[in-house]
């Protein structure tokens, strides 16, 4: 779908729910996001303009591996996040077939910050730096309170179950991989089972998916790979050295250590156990390497034939180091 | 025989072309993805520098740990099914060294500036 198709299609759906809206304007594709297109635009409007963002899955494109919780799913947490006062974009409008976009959401758009090179080195960003691993813990703890009677249906995903769907998926791509097979025996071996408690998990914590402010964290994004099961998961993934641009002794996203994003977590209500962080951060690392693989393959079977996409097929490699890092470190 | 320039010497060129000379004109999503595309010419340049060298002395080693010749792929594949099995593991004579120099001739072709990597090339130079 051209942008001018866009352009139209979301004039119309904006002056159908949108009290006031005379039209849009400034539509532009926002770099990024390879499976979902993200389109902001602004609600023109007499009592005063809305910076919008458009969400949408283009017909016929599904998630990286089949786990999407679906963007009506990701609209409804963001609405139950934004309550629960985890920082959030509020949801104006869940797309219907009326609209004609496809499935997706329009939300407000929430200035600030995304690309991790500027949030990890900007001076803007200076202050709120070393007080971002603790408030990461923070938003993650509040984020898993989230009463679970009052979340959309989920998949449930326990650690056991998340080493045999990736031994799948590693398996499915036919290329081998020794480091990947040596941690997936390390996982097997790890596995702590089923978790006491099963929460609210975000699935994909990490920079590109926080907008942030020189005041700290202003929202949280892309709920796609949502789910049930261990709220450990979302602590361990965030610490994936991939997550670290470059800031590899700041386990946390490249800002912080793990003592400051616990002691967030912990005063904030939750409880931490270091070795299930410790298993999720391993298996982060190795589901990242797949997601890489899994991207190589969109590239080779799918018809636009990224470019982005076959790179970060060859970002597999980055993941196979760190895994060796942790499991076979040289002395 | 082909003839001159080689492939890598073609395409580090057209990769120095658009890093030099089309970049500073190109902004928004176009420039992203130009310094993709930028990036990925380099990745071939660094490719076809260095994996003849690699891929044989990776295939050497597979050899040695197995004892047996087979196809690159196969033998990797050999390796990844007895890694598996649990018929090899870190303790198993060669096999962490093996991994650890594979790992490494990958990155100095997919992410040499990856900070990882870096960290370990200082490491083997100390």
């Amino acid at each position: 779908m051209a942008a001018a198709a866009i352009a139209g299609a979301l004039t119309q759906s904006v002056i159908g729910w949108c009290a006031g809206a005379t039209g849009i304007r400034d539509l532009a594709q926002l770099s990024g996001g390879a499976s979902q297109e993200t389109w902001s635009f602004v609600i023109e409007r007499p009592d005063g303009d809305i910076a919008a963002i458009l969400r949408r899955s283009p017909p016929g494109y599904g998630s990286v591996s089949g786990r999407a919780a679906g963007l009506d799913v990701e609209a409804e947490l963001m609405r139950l996040a934004y309550e629960a006062g985890v920082p959030s974009p509020q949801v104006l409008h869940v797309l219907t077939e009326a609209d004609a976009l496809g499935a997706g959401f329009v939300m407000r758009r929430v200035d600030g910050e995304t690309i991790p090179r500027k949030i990890l080195r900007d001076a803007e960003f200076a202050e709120a730096r070393p007080k971002l691993a603790r408030q990461i813990g923070i938003i993650l703890a509040g984020l898993h309170g989230i009463d679970s009677a009052a979340l959309p249906p989920l998949r449930t995903i326990s650690s056991t179950e998340e080493i045999g769907l990736l031994r799948d998926d590693y398996r499915s791509f036919d290329w081998p991989r020794p480091v990947f097979e040596l941690t997936l025996r390390w996982l097997t071996d790890h596995d702590p089972g089923a978790s006491k408690a099963t929460t609210l998990v975000h699935g994909d914590f990490r920079h590109g998916n926080l907008i942030i402010g020189p005041d700290g964290v202003r929202a949280v994004l892309d709920w796609e790979l949502a789910h049930r099961g261990d709220p450990m998961e979302d602590l361990g993934w965030i610490c994936v050295n991939s997550w670290r641009f470059g800031e590899i002794d700041k386990p946390v996203g490249g800002l912080g250590s793990r003592e400051e994003m616990f002691a967030g977590y912990e005063a904030a209500g939750g409880h931490v156990d270091e070795a299930r962080v410790k298993f999720w951060e391993v298996m982060g690392t190795l589901r990242w390497g797949i997601m890489c693989c899994g991207m190589m393959r969109r590239f080779r079977e799918s018809p636009d034939h990224s470019m982005e996409r076959a790179m970060i097929g060859r970002r597999s490699s980055e993941t196979e180091i760190d895994l060796l890092r942790l499991l076979a470190p040289r002395s | 025989m082909q003839d001159e320039p080689r492939p890598d010497e073609l395409i580090k060129a057209v990769a120095d072309f658009l890093r030099e000379q089309i970049v500073p004109q190109i902004s928004g999503h176009a420039a992203f993805k130009l310094r993709v595309g930028i990036n990925a010419l380099d990745l071939v340049t660094r490719q076809l520098a260095l994996s003849g060298e690699s891929d044989a002395e990776e295939h050497a080693s597979l050899k040695a740990l197995f004892s047996h010749d087979g196809s690159l792929f196969n033998l990797n594949a050999e390796l990844a099914d007895r890694i598996a099995s649990g018929a090899v593991d870190l303790s198993t004579p060669g096999v962490k060294d093996h991994l650890w120099r594979t790992t490494l001739a990958k990155l100095a072709v997919d992410q040499p500036n990856y900070a990882s990597y870096r960290r370990e090339v200082e490491r083997c130079s100390d």
